[in-house]
């Protein structure tokens, strides 16, 4: 029996094991949105295209699964270019088909795009369908794709003629072959072994870990290599979650806003083991000053990660999960008191903390961001929620407190830092956990690039809970201004807000405001037992500055750290 | 760690998917790295659904050795060589239009047959020129034929294979399916 390019695409996407669709229509893609027949698969129907797969992102961070995204052409397409970039840098399995014009191209029809070439630069790969009989193949290898090697998003054109032609449909392939594309897994056994040798000589090592572990869903195999060996352990931005925040041996995130003993650590360690992390500039600083006093082993899926900013003495290709198992039966056999070994540098790092601890200080009148984001993880805890932010100071505050302890728990655009990625990654993962607690820690300024979302969360009675940090500016781009402006810089505020509550209202969803410190907690706890989707403005101290910081293209040493704590009856610290 | 080592040539060779596309993201990943293509030229091999890209481009060693493993993550770019870490042989082919008053004729004649090149064309103005040879051999051709003015140049561009001896490019002749060879391909990522 002969059936349509739509239908078919909708079985293989069945076979793919795809339950939910976010995305957004038009002409062109209405055979793929609109099939006849039963399936299983769930539509959401988001309100902009970068939002839809931002939400596919989300999806597939909190779960593992691909995500997947269907949208229109031209415009349809255009709009999805800075998700799919984010998608890109941080390494979201997820697949956009988009609906292109009739099988002919080029010809400037209305709304057509250059899709292939626009996504050239922001996919792991693309693919257009010339054949309708090709679709079973296409899908099945843009899936593979996605999700293995590092994974990355995938884009898929389908031409309308191509949807609605009618072939037979001979079933979905069972394998996938590609000369070109062989992901290496397994890591070279004598590299390991030279990795476990260096790993146990060393007197003051660290693991540097990244978002390749949770990616790899390896970080049981992270807590056990930390449990063999004792070797404190920092993570980045996209690590967070991949060794449980409450481990002894946990120290923080490192990076541009990291903790300053987990930068520290990274300057004064003698070696540097790197997993599943980039050395992205953010983290290294000025990267000539990166590890030139230490030994660094590497072990990343990409060979393209490898040496390409600091140099490694060695380097171990192969997926994150099969290395960090091979490490760990070496070093199980290594015959060593690590503990004891080790007395000294970890006394040292507690030294470190003590001195220069993470801390503010919440005095009467004005709520400090600090303590409302601490407050809001705090009081949270125990429903182990999903947290997604925005990009900014509130983004940092939220990585600097956070108190997760499972993988795939934290949702935060890092390589790309893309305001406005809070609602839509929240969306995304409420999707995939319709009874879970999911957060949207969001600013007032990037909450306003996606707040069109807030329709969505309605529409689908996602009950995520958003807070707006509310300092009525682009706090980090008014803290880099202070810092580094010597002139009258271009306004990064104040700004005039919307009433939030208000607009959430108008929305359909409930709006609660906390302006008082001493009403943050009762805030809190009101939003997340309110049901259906919630919108809590706080507000807070505008001037406030996130600490400690290094420089943009400074080194790790150049560390700026907060200032000792003035002495005042009325103030909190928290440590 | 960057810009330690000078610029050089790199001679790289590439089997890819003979498929739409290619040719546009290999030129696009070069480009996102900030260099410029000296040349390129493609064609099949034996392999029908398998090309063979020959591309020259000057850069340090450490960028390029990023541009080989990026070129490498392409998903239809098969194998890549920088044939420059080995022994090759180069070829390019030329065709050149350059005055030839009849008192110059004689001379652009011997200059012509010193370097093996032929006369393909010629008007009372003009000798067309074919030549072939590696790099040197052909600047120095063209600076010969320089003063007498050339009118029109058209270059293949370079094309390199592997010396026998070298077992990359025999490698990559297995991948290409070149006749006599036992034809094993790059064994495939293999997922159900
Ligand atoms: C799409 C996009 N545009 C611009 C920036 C640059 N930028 C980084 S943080 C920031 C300010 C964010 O303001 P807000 O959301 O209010 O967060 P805050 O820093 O105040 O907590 C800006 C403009 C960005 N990251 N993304
Ligand atoms: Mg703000």
């Amino acid at each position: 029996m002969k059936i349509t390019g739509a239908e078919i695409l909708l079985k293989s996407l069945v076979e793919e094991g795809v339950t939910t669709i976010f995305g957004h229509p038009g002409g062109v893609i209405l055979h793929g949105t609109d099939p006849p027949g039963d399936h299983p698969i769930k539509y959401i129907l988001c309100r902009h295209e970068q939002v839809a797969t931002h939400a596919a992102e989300g999806y597939y961070k909190a779960t593992g699964r691909t995500g997947t995204v269907m949208v229109s052409s031209g415009s349809g397409v255009t709009n999805c270019v800075t998700a799919l970039t984010d998608a890109l840098v941080d390494s979201m399995a997820i697949v956009v088909l988009t609906g292109q014009l009739p099988a002919v191209m080029g010809w400037d029809a209305s709304q057509e795009a250059d899709v292939v070439g626009t996504a050239r630069g922001c996919t792991k790969h693309s693919f257009v369908v010339f054949k309708t009989e090709e679709i079973p193949r296409i899908i099945k290898e843009a899936y593979f794709i996605a999700r293995s090697g590092r994974p990355g998003p995938v884009l898929v054109d389908l031409p309308e003629a191509v949807m609605a032609d009618c072939v037979a449909y001979t079933g979905h392939p069972k394998s996938v072959a590609i000369r070109g594309y062989n992901p290496q897994m397994a890591g070279h056994p004598g590299q390991i072994k030279r990795a476990a040798e260096l790993i146990a000589q060393a007197r003051r090592p660290v693991i540097y870990g990244g978002g390749g572990i949770i990616h790899a869903d390896a970080s049981e195999e992270l807590h056990e290599l930390v449990e063999i060996t004792q070797i404190p352990t920092t993570l980045t931005l996209m690590g967070l979650g991949a060794l449980p925040t409450s481990h002894p041996l946990w120290l923080g995130m490192l990076g541009m806003h990291g903790l300053y003993w987990a930068n520290r650590c990274l300057i004064d360690a003698d070696l540097i083991v790197a997993i599943g992390s980039r050395f992205d500039d953010r983290v290294t600083g000025k990267a000539c000053d990166f590890g030139t006093q230490c030994k660094i082993i590497h072990v990343d899926i990409d060979p393209t990660s490898i040496q390409k900013h600091v140099k490694v003495d060695v380097p171990i290709v192969g997926d994150v999960r099969c290395v960090l198992r091979e490490l760990n039966k070496e070093l199980r056999k290594v015959e060593r008191n690590w503990a004891r070994d080790f007395e000294e540098w970890h006394g040292q790092i507690e030294a470190w903390k003590k001195q220069h601890p993470l801390r503010y200080e919440q005095r009467q009148g004005v709520i400090k961001p600090q303590y409302a984001i601490d407050m809001i993880l705090r009081l949270t805890e125990e429903y182990d929620p999903i947290i997604a932010t925005g990009v900014g100071q509130h983004q940092v505050w939220a990585a600097q407190f956070y108190r997760g302890r499972k993988p795939r728990r934290w949702l935060s655009s890092g390589g790309l830092g893309t305001m406005g990625y809070g609602f839509p990654a929240a969306l995304g993962a409420q999707a995939a956990f319709p009874k879970g607690l999911v957060l949207n820690i969001d600013g007032d300024g990037g909450s306003q690039v996606t707040l069109s979302e807030l329709s969505t969360l309605v529409d689908y009675k996602l009950p995520v809970k958003t807070f707006i940090i509310n300092n009525r500016c682009l706090g980090m781009v008014r803290q880099w201004h202070q810092r580094v402006s010597t002139h009258q810089p271009l306004p990064a505020g104040p700004m005039h807000q919307p009433d939030f509550v208000k607009l959430a209202e108008a929305y359909g969803a409930v709006g609660i405001r906390i302006e008082r410190p001493e009403d943050v907690k009762a805030g809190i706890e009101k939003a997340i037992n309110t049901p259906g989707p919630v919108v809590v403005d706080v507000v807070v101290e505008r001037e406030e500055n996130c600490l400690p910081a290094i420089p943009a293209g400074a080194a790790i040493t150049d560390i700026v750290r907060a200032p000792a704590p003035t002495p005042d009856k009325s103030s909190q610290a928290w440590h | 760690m960057k810009g330690q080592i000078p610029p050089r040539r790199h001679i790289l060779t590439l089997l890819v998917e003979n498929q739409v596309g290619v040719l546009a993201r290999i030129a696009g990943l070069i480009a996102a790295k900030g260099y410029n293509i000296d040349s390129v030229s493609v064609g099949e091999t034996m392999d029908a659904s398998v090309s063979r890209v020959t591309l020259v481009v000057h850069g340090d060693d450490w960028v390029m050795e990023q541009v080989l493993k990026q070129l490498n993550r392409l998903i239809e770019v098969i194998k890549v060589v920088d044939l420059t870490e080995e022994e090759f042989i180069e070829r390019e082919m030329i065709l050149v239009r350059v005055n030839a008053d009849p008192p110059n004729r004689a001379e652009i004649f011997r200059i012509a047959d010193i370097f093996r090149a032929k006369v393909v064309d010629l008007t009372h103005r003009t000798y067309t020129l074919e030549a072939t040879g590696d790099e040197d051999k052909i600047q120095a051709l063209l600076e010969l034929l320089r003063p007498f003015g050339i009118k029109e140049l058209v270059r293949t561009g370079l094309i390199a294979i592997g010396r026998v001896s070298k077992t990359p490019s025999s490698k990559l002749e297995r991948v290409a399916g070149g006749d006599g060879e036992e034809g094993a391909k790059k064994s495939p990522a293999v997922a159900t």
